[in-house]
């Protein structure tokens, strides 16, 4: 891979103002470095466009939701329910009654292993899921196997860190009930062919759910199009504050599913004889949700659409292959995770140097990376290693981030030579 | 202090060439101690004599430098002391390891291993530091396993 010798980055977006949209980068941690953000993969920054919508919410328009008849009320109630007509678009939907307002991918994914699981899943029936998958869309599913006795199959990667979908659709027999899968993945970065594994799921009748915290802010995703059952994201992962996320559901599986959580805002009538539920989406979003959070996600999703996804690839492509080229170069490093499709992250190991000692020395040189099992310590036992660091990059990012990842490296490779 | 400091060459060296790195047959007090946080992962034997004092000390696993250099350095300088001198050196290592203690200017029992007293600044590895400490007491005080979380 010598892309990196390339001797220009991309032109399409205008960097230099995108970059002054998120506030965070103007900052300098560490003796005075200057922040070079490389864990967006473990949350994204924060335009201005988001932050404001979010500020204003709490400032001039704090108010609760679907409740009372005054002024600030319906204005909270209209702004909350345009973000989720904003999230059905960007994901379309068929309709908003599809999107769930949830805290996060985790409890999204929960929600439908409790609710969808424990009516749909019993004894002796399976559900399918990936040597790659984060803990979010593993320990869920154990728990349903607790409760229900169920079957959890694990479908093998290859050393590149891609999935075998020769091995993944033997897996599949007519008892298998559900299949989810990591549509990108958070520590390799492998992104799964989705629509063949849904052309499988479909030849045996099984549901799926897509985990696609990983994916939607860096490509379009069309559940229409892919036909899955059930996808699910985090805001904060996608420019927005932590504390929202979604849960997209055909209506037809989400009409079936009992309400997890009872409480205000999902029933129809109360009393102390019976209570019948409010239709959707409401039913499955009980008690006062993340206003702000999903009033700025929607701000989040307005912003990235008017960067476009074309030029939102164009960036992170030549980041991935630039970082990917010179990191190579360096002694002793070894990348894991070098799927042919991948996103915008690099896990990677140095011989004699323990992620943990790497973060700590990329941190001194202003640059902040994850190092640890990154919730996916299965990954970690299937390629030996304890752990990685890993740096991922977003649409902010540019060559220099890339320059000042590799040379804090070097650094660290000279403290340890 | 800065990350070059925590860096030192003596820890360098230790996590290169850590000293004890050995399993001792049964020894009279053992340990297993792990961090799940971040998975380092090692284990503590010792030999305690009669006269209650540590004949031999060493420790096995894998970790990152700091938890490897603690380790090395903890077997180094407790071998020869008593239980009482080793929980004593426990109790202000770990002061010193949370900014409790600061060996420049407190009475301490640290000596050499005062080079771990800038650790406090980085919470994220101060457990880094203080695993073998925990698991070296855990195995005094005979708790099988340690987890430092």
């Amino acid at each position: 891979m010598n892309q990196h010798t390339l001797n220009s980055e991309p032109t399409k977006m205008d960097l230099d103002a995108i970059r002054r949209d998120f506030p965070i980068l103007s900052r300098q941690v560490r003796d005075g470095k200057n922040l070079i953000y490389l864990d967006n993969a473990a949350t994204t920054l924060k335009p201005r466009q988001v932050l404001d919508v979010v500020y204003d919410h709490y400032a001039y328009g704090a108010s609760n939701i679907h409740r009372g008849v005054h002024f600030l009320s319906e204005e909270a109630t209209k702004l909350y329910e345009g973000a989720r007509e904003t999230v059905r678009r960007f994901i379309n939907a068929r309709e908003t009654a599809e999107v769930i307002f949830t805290s996060g991918t985790t409890s999204a994914i929960n929600l439908v292993a409790k609710s969808w699981g424990r009516k749909n899943i019993s004894a002796g029936d399976e559900i399918v899921i990936t040597h790659m998958e984060h803990h979010a869309n593993i320990v869920p599913w154990q728990m349903l196997r607790e409760e229900t006795g169920c079957i959890l199959k694990v479908a093998p990667i290859n050393d590149r860190g891609e999935l075998d979908l020769a091995a993944f659709e033997s897996l599949i027999t007519p008892r298998t009930k559900m299949i989810a899968v990591v549509y990108t993945s958070n520590s390799l970065g492998t992104i799964n062919p989705v629509r063949e594994i849904i052309r499988l799921a479909k030849v045996h009748g099984a549901a799926v759910l897509l985990d696609a915290a990983q994916t939607v802010a860096h490509t379009k995703v069309d559940v229409q199009s892919l036909d899955c059952d059930f996808l699910v994201f985090s805001g904060h992962k996608l420019f927005a504050t932590s504390g929202v996320g979604v849960l997209y559901g055909k209506r037809a599986l989400l009409e079936a599913m009992p309400p997890l959580m009872g409480g205000g805002d999902m029933i129809k009538s109360v009393t102390f004889e019976r209570t019948t539920y409010a239709g959707l989406p409401a039913r499955l979003e009980a008690g006062t949700p993340a206003i702000g959070g999903a009033i700025g996600l929607g701000a989040a999703i307005d912003y990235i659409q008017k960067i476009g996804f074309e030029a939102i690839a164009n960036q992170e492509k030549d980041l991935l292959a630039y970082a990917t080229g010179l990191l190579s170069e360096l002694p002793g490093i070894r990348i894991i995770g070098t799927a042919a499709d991948k996103t915008a992250i690099i896990s990677f190991v140095v011989d004699g140097i323990h992620p943990h000692d790497m973060g700590t020395l990329l941190d001194a040189e202003g640059v902040a990376v994850r190092a640890g099992h990154h919730c996916t310590q299965p990954v970690m036992a299937r390629f030996k290693i304890p752990a990685t660091t890993r740096a991922s990059f977003s649409f902010y990012n540019t060559r220099a981030d890339a320059d000042a990842l590799v040379h804090a490296v070097k650094k660290a490779i000279e403290v340890f030579a | 202090m800065t990350t070059q400091d925590l860096y030192q060459q003596v820890i360098i060296e230790h996590h290169k060439k850590p000293r004890n790195f050995r399993k001792i047959e049964k020894p009279s007090h053992q340990a297993e101690g792990f961090n799940p946080l971040c998975g380092d992962h090692l284990w503590v034997y010792i030999n305690v004599n009669e006269a209650g004092t540590i004949d031999d000390i060493s420790f096995e696993g894998d970790g990152c430098a700091i938890s490897k250099a603690s380790a090395s350095m903890m077997t180094q300088n407790l071998k020869g002391k008593t239980v009482a001198e080793a929980n004593a050196i426990f109790h202000d290592f770990h002061k010193m390891v949370l900014g409790q203690l600061n060996p420049e200017t407190d009475a301490n029992v640290l000596g050499r291993l005062a080079i771990f007293s800038g650790i406090w600044k980085y919470p994220a590895r101060v457990k880094c530091a203080a695993l073998a400490w925990h698991t070296m007491n855990g195995a005094l005080s005979n708790e099988a396993t340690i987890s430092t979380e």
